[in-house]
């Protein structure tokens, strides 16, 4: 009796007790859920299972990266969304991180006004939801541009109006190819010169015109590779003809909008993460190196940012995401992503609710996963190393 | 000899035993409705004429009247409706889970979605055909000028799909660009992202109110499309089905034999034609076939009206839409209308 | 003579050096560029008395729509008759709060947990009715009193939740924090609106045929899970803030793994991470409009609904301007609250 008692009173055998309870109890839920779903799925006659992914779509997207028609399968229509939702997020990314650190560096600048109206940008957008912002841009900018008759024409190839900017395409890829690799070859090379030089910093204190090279690896080379490539490629120069310019590749306003929208948005975010960030660089650390002699410039990008950094990257992963997950706010003004085209189109179409919503939120935590492994990796490479 | 004789017998036991089966056929959509002493209808959000909440909350339009002929017919009172507005996504999901017991939010009968979503379409209460609304400075008079347009239109709607195959049979270039909802469709337009919107002829002379300036746009006459649309239930409760259809089927009826609101207690008194009494239920006993009572189109008339009412007071003369009958006249009078005789 | 110092230190602020005042004088175009046509529209060419359209002048803001609008923008499609009900559940709520937040500290504790228990069962009678109040059922709520209570209801449900996969994910059992962090990382992982959707479609599939939930409360449910994953991360701040001697401490005085708990790490933790807390709810608030995929009319909703109404075409600037300005107050406000608890806690 005592040897039983010990038992139970024995604190690892009652957490395994626990814990198993605990597994068996999932398990059971997850049948319980399973087994009604199927039985009012048959009772209902709702079909199941994943052939329809190559039933014939029929659904025609204005706004296409992979090659996609409308006699194409459901499986593409799919791709096509989630290719819509990774340009969309990455581009937001970028431009909201560029927003967001300027307006953070404004909120901490000396000029009080400039600070000012910094701060209450930051305050405005933080506390208006996301949706106003995402349908404000999209009616504010098809309102602000012209109808295509009254196009704004720029350097007569591309053209603005409010069925967006259409732009001209070259016949063929070719040539750009070739661009591409040049421009990847030059960036490569700029890494490894920069690794280089920090490397002969380390060992003799030495800085390397490294600016030189960056603007000669990253924007020159580049520059001249596109010149190149389309010097010495037909274009597909888009045509006023009947309602619209034709021809070319069209980037659409709902793209442009919901751009915008995550950009605005999520730079007040990303300015309150920099102020915080830059703020927690104690301020001694600022003093000692201007006593050293450094300039405000070599402060901040010696000292103070990459101290911040290491505060502010992990916030920065979680705003990425919302940038990821906001993405598909654009369903609500028709951005073909992969809610709107999958969850929305394909989903009334085959009416395979369970599937579908499975591979749409499978989509988000993929590519979640991607950026925080990502991100991850710079925070792994940026932290503390002592030695 | 012998055996044919037994086998007639056995069949007729067997026919005998049906018939009774299926008079006591459970309808297990047919008891919650009278257990919980209301309908529920699922409608479009907002389609003035087909179904329109005003300020109030009152709803009304052809399709939520048949939703009110319905409740009269089983419970006795065409107030005893609970409508749930449902999206262009929602409607099937919302119909196949059982939130709502009929869906009658014009949507169109189409095969692959009677042969793979689990639904029946229980006949047409509008034949719609899908056009589209321009604005006039474009000066276009038929579907095959929008040559070279942007068109929007709501996802998911056979609009989505007929637009999609109609321009590319005739090689016309277009672009299509689907929104979530009829009315984000519809602002977008008006915005000027789109030359053009398309939906159906019904549901544009309802939605044209909604624009700015409904003076400056035109709605193309020649439709691309046949949409027929009608009720909607899910598989399985067979009498639930039954009943659907033939209250749909009891107010085409009515129009054709002449029963309207205003007559309906005068002719089941005194009418001699016996399709007249078996549809009012002086005769036949049709409603307790059904496990209605037999007064079941005499409650669905009297409050409701007959489909020729119903369409004149929705989406016809006398409302603000002024559609003609046409395909939706009776056909005995030159239009589509048509319902099986209650014998 | 403060006048003119106090001038003086303002021209210093703005044209201190030429390059500030050059700074200045680029950033005071910019804000008459943006805030004078927006004033003229909202406030000196708008109109504020009238009943109809067409009392509206051109040019500027129609304030009539709202006031025409106002019932229908706070409470829906709600009866007018039984309109007192929300009131009052609104009173009792923000009673509730203040007594709890004015409360002598040795009671607050049980003040609240108490509020906890009464007021949300009280608030759910009041608005659908009952027990001799009629009944109003849930597609009748609408406006800014469904947003509060999607809110309200969804923390309900996300808190205890959060706090419990929070104390998962620390939890010395490799199987418990396994599970707490896939729950947690699976619901941060996802678009609200596709969980929203995801609640409104799968909830009714998964349950036995036969059991109905209501709409409404399914996208409570759905929000309620969501905001608990990013309630347990904020929880979970709180905790590992926390020294890890007070548990040890409480062990050593005997007692056991809950009462350690629940007397002496979260009371300090949840101290700590109410500020994050707060963050999340009015993250909540701003993400209650994603509602409207699945037809509940949210303040945003009604809002949006509104503009269809052929008797007030062209209002959507109006209603937008209005309903937005809503949020940011509410939130705004909030905000302001959870701030200065976080200073407060610093000090």
């Amino acid at each position: 009796m005592a040897q039983v008692l010990s038992f139970i009173n024995d604190k690892r055998v009652r957490d395994w007790f626990y814990q198993i309870a605990l597994i068996l109890l999932l398990v059971g839920l997850t049948v319980f859920f399973v087994r009604n779903a199927s039985e009012n799925m048959v009772k209902a006659g709702i079909a199941s299972g994943f052939d329809f992914l190559w039933r014939t779509s029929g659904i025609e997207v204005p706004f296409v990266l992979t090659g996609y028609t409308q006699s194409d399968d459901i499986l593409a229509l799919f791709w096509v969304g989630v290719a819509n939702t990774m340009l969309v997020t990455v581009i937001a990314i970028v431009l909201a991180t560029l927003l967001g650190f300027a307006i953070g560096i404004a909120r901490l600048s000396s000029h009080w006004l400039l600070s000012t109206i910094a701060g209450a940008y930051i305050e405005f957008v933080r506390n208006i939801p996301l949706l106003f912002f995402v349908l404000f841009w999209y009616f504010g900018v098809i309102a602000a541009l012209p109808q295509p008759r009254q196009s704004i024409g720029l350097f007569g190839v591309a053209f603005l109006n409010n069925r967006g900017i259409t732009i001209p395409l070259p016949d063929a890829p070719g040539n750009f190819r070739w661009a591409a690799l040049a421009i990847l070859v030059s960036w490569l090379g700029y890494w490894l010169a920069s690794a280089w030089a920090r490397r002969r910093k380390d060992r003799t204190g030495q800085d390397a015109p490294l600016l030189a090279i960056g603007i000669g690896l990253i924007l020159v080379v580049p520059a001249l590779a596109i010149a190149w490539a389309s010097l010495a490629t037909r274009w597909d120069i888009p045509v006023l003809r009947g309602f619209n310019y034709r021809g070319g590749f069209v980037v659409i306003p709902e793209f442009v909008a919901l751009l915008a929208a995550l950009v605005t948005y999520t730079a007040g975010f990303i300015a309150e993460i920099v102020r915080g960030g830059i703020e927690s660089v104690a301020k001694g650390q600022s003093e000692a190196a201007s006593a050293l002699g450094l300039r405000p410039g070599r402060i901040l990008s010696l000292v103070v940012i990459p101290q911040a950094l290491r505060v502010m990257t992990p916030p920065l992963t979680n705003q990425y995401l919302n940038v990821l997950k906001n993405s598909s706010f654009g369903a609500a003004i028709a951005y073909p992503d992969v809610v709107s085209l999958f969850m929305g189109s394909a989903l009334n179409n085959t009416g395979q609710a369970i599937e579908i919503i499975a591979m749409t939120l499978a989509v988000y935590l993929v590519i979640g996963l991607a950026v925080s492994a990502l991100m991850n990796w710079y925070n792994a490479r940026i932290a503390l190393v002592t030695r | 000899m012998t055996i044919r004789i037994l086998g007639a017998a056995a069949l007729l036991a067997a026919g005998a035993s049906m018939a009774q089966a299926q008079q006591l056929a459970p309808s297990p959509t047919l008891d919650a409705i009278k257990a919980r002493g209301n309908l529920e209808c699922g409608v479009h959000l907002g389609l003035p004429g087909f179904s329109f909440a005003n300020d109030k909350g009152e709803w009304s339009g052809l399709d939520v009247d048949y939703c009110k002929a319905l409740a009269a017919a089983v419970l006795g009172d065409a107030n005893k409706v609970k409508y749930t507005p449902t999206s262009v996504q929602q409607r099937w999901p919302i119909l196949q889970s059982g939130q709502v017991d009929v869906l009658s939010r014009n949507s169109t009968i189409t095969f692959s979605r009677n042969a793979t979503l689990g639904l029946n379409f229980q006949g047409i209460n509008f034949y719609e055909g899908q056009t589209f609304i321009v604005r006039k400075s474009a000066g276009v008079k038929e579907a095959a000028g929008l040559d070279g347009a942007s068109v929007c239109v709501a996802a998911g709607s056979t609009e989505e799909k007929n637009a999609a195959d109609w321009f590319r049979e005739r090689n016309l270039k277009t672009t299509i660009t689907n929104f979530q909802k009829n009315d984000d469709a519809i602002a977008a337009y008006d915005a000027g992202r789109c030359d053009a919107y398309t939906a159906g002829v019904g549901a544009l002379a309802g939605q044209r109110a909604k624009l700015k300036n409904p003076e400056e746009h035109v709605i193309l006459t020649q439709p691309i499309s046949n949409d027929p649309q009608g009720p909607v239930t899910r598989w399985g409760d067979e009498r639930w089905q039954l009943i659907v259809r033939w209250v749909l089927n009891g107010t085409i009826a009515a129009e054709m034999l002449g029963v309207t609101s205003k007559n309906v207690d005068e002719m089941k008194a005194n009418s001699k034609n016996t399709e007249v009494r078996r549809l009012l239920g002086a005769e036949g006993g049709f409603g307790a076939m059904m496990g209605l009572s037999n007064d079941w189109m005499y409650n669905a008339i009297k409050q409701v009206g007959n489909y020729g009412e119903s369409y004149e007071r929705t989406v016809g003369m006398g409302s603000p839409l002024k559609l003609e009958r046409g395909q939706n006249q009776l056909w005995t009078k030159g239009g589509l209308l048509f319902t099986p005789p209650f014998q | 003579m403060t006048r003119t110092s106090s001038l003086s230190i303002w021209r210093e602020r703005l044209f201190g050096t030429p390059f500030t005042g050059f700074v200045s004088v680029v950033l005071f175009v910019l804000i008459s560029w943006i805030a004078i046509p927006l004033i003229r529209w909202a406030v000196i060419d708008a109109t504020w008395v009238g009943s109809t359209r067409a009392d509206c002048a051109p040019g500027g803001a129609c304030w009539v729509f709202i006031r025409a609008r106002f019932g229908q923008f706070m409470y829906g499609l709600y009866p007018v008759d039984q309109r007192w009900r929300v009131d009052i559940a609104g009173i009792l709520a923000v009673l509730g709060v203040l007594a709890v937040v004015f409360a002598p500290q040795r009671f607050r504790l049980k003040l609240g947990l108490a509020m906890l228990v009464i007021l949300p069962p009280l608030g759910i009678w009041l608005l659908s009715g009952g027990l001799g109040l009629s009944y109003v059922e849930t597609r009748e709520w609408g406006g800014l009193m469904l947003t509060l209570f999607i809110s309200v209801y969804s923390s309900l449900i996300a808190i205890p939740l959060g706090i419990l996969f929070a104390l998962g994910r620390q939890s010395e059992l490799r199987i418990i924090r396994l599970i707490s962090v896939i729950f947690i990382e699976f619901w941060r992982g996802v678009p609200i609106i596709a969980v929203i959707f995801l609640a409104s479609l799968l909830l009714p599939l998964i349950l036995p045929g036969g059991i109905g939930i209501d709409r409404l409360a399914r996208a409570v449910i759905g929000l309620g899970f969501v905001i608990a994953a990013y309630m347990a991360e904020a929880v979970r701040g709180g905790l590992q803030a926390l020294p890890k001697g007070q548990r040890e401490a409480a062990t050593a005085l005997g007692l056991n793994y809950w009462k350690a708990t629940g007397l002496i790490v979260l009371p300090q933790a949840l101290r700590i991470s109410l500020p994050a807390m707060t963050n999340e709810f009015i993250a909540l608030i701003k993400n209650t409009t994603l509602v409207l995929v699945v037809s509940i009319l949210d303040l945003l909703g009604i809002a949006q609904a509104s503009l269809a109404d052929p008797n007030w075409v062209g209002m959507n600037m109006e209603a937008y301007a209005f309903s937005g300005a809503i949020y940011w107050l509410i939130c705004f406000a909030l905000s302001r609250w959870s701030r200065s608890l976080e200073k407060k806690r610093r000090l």
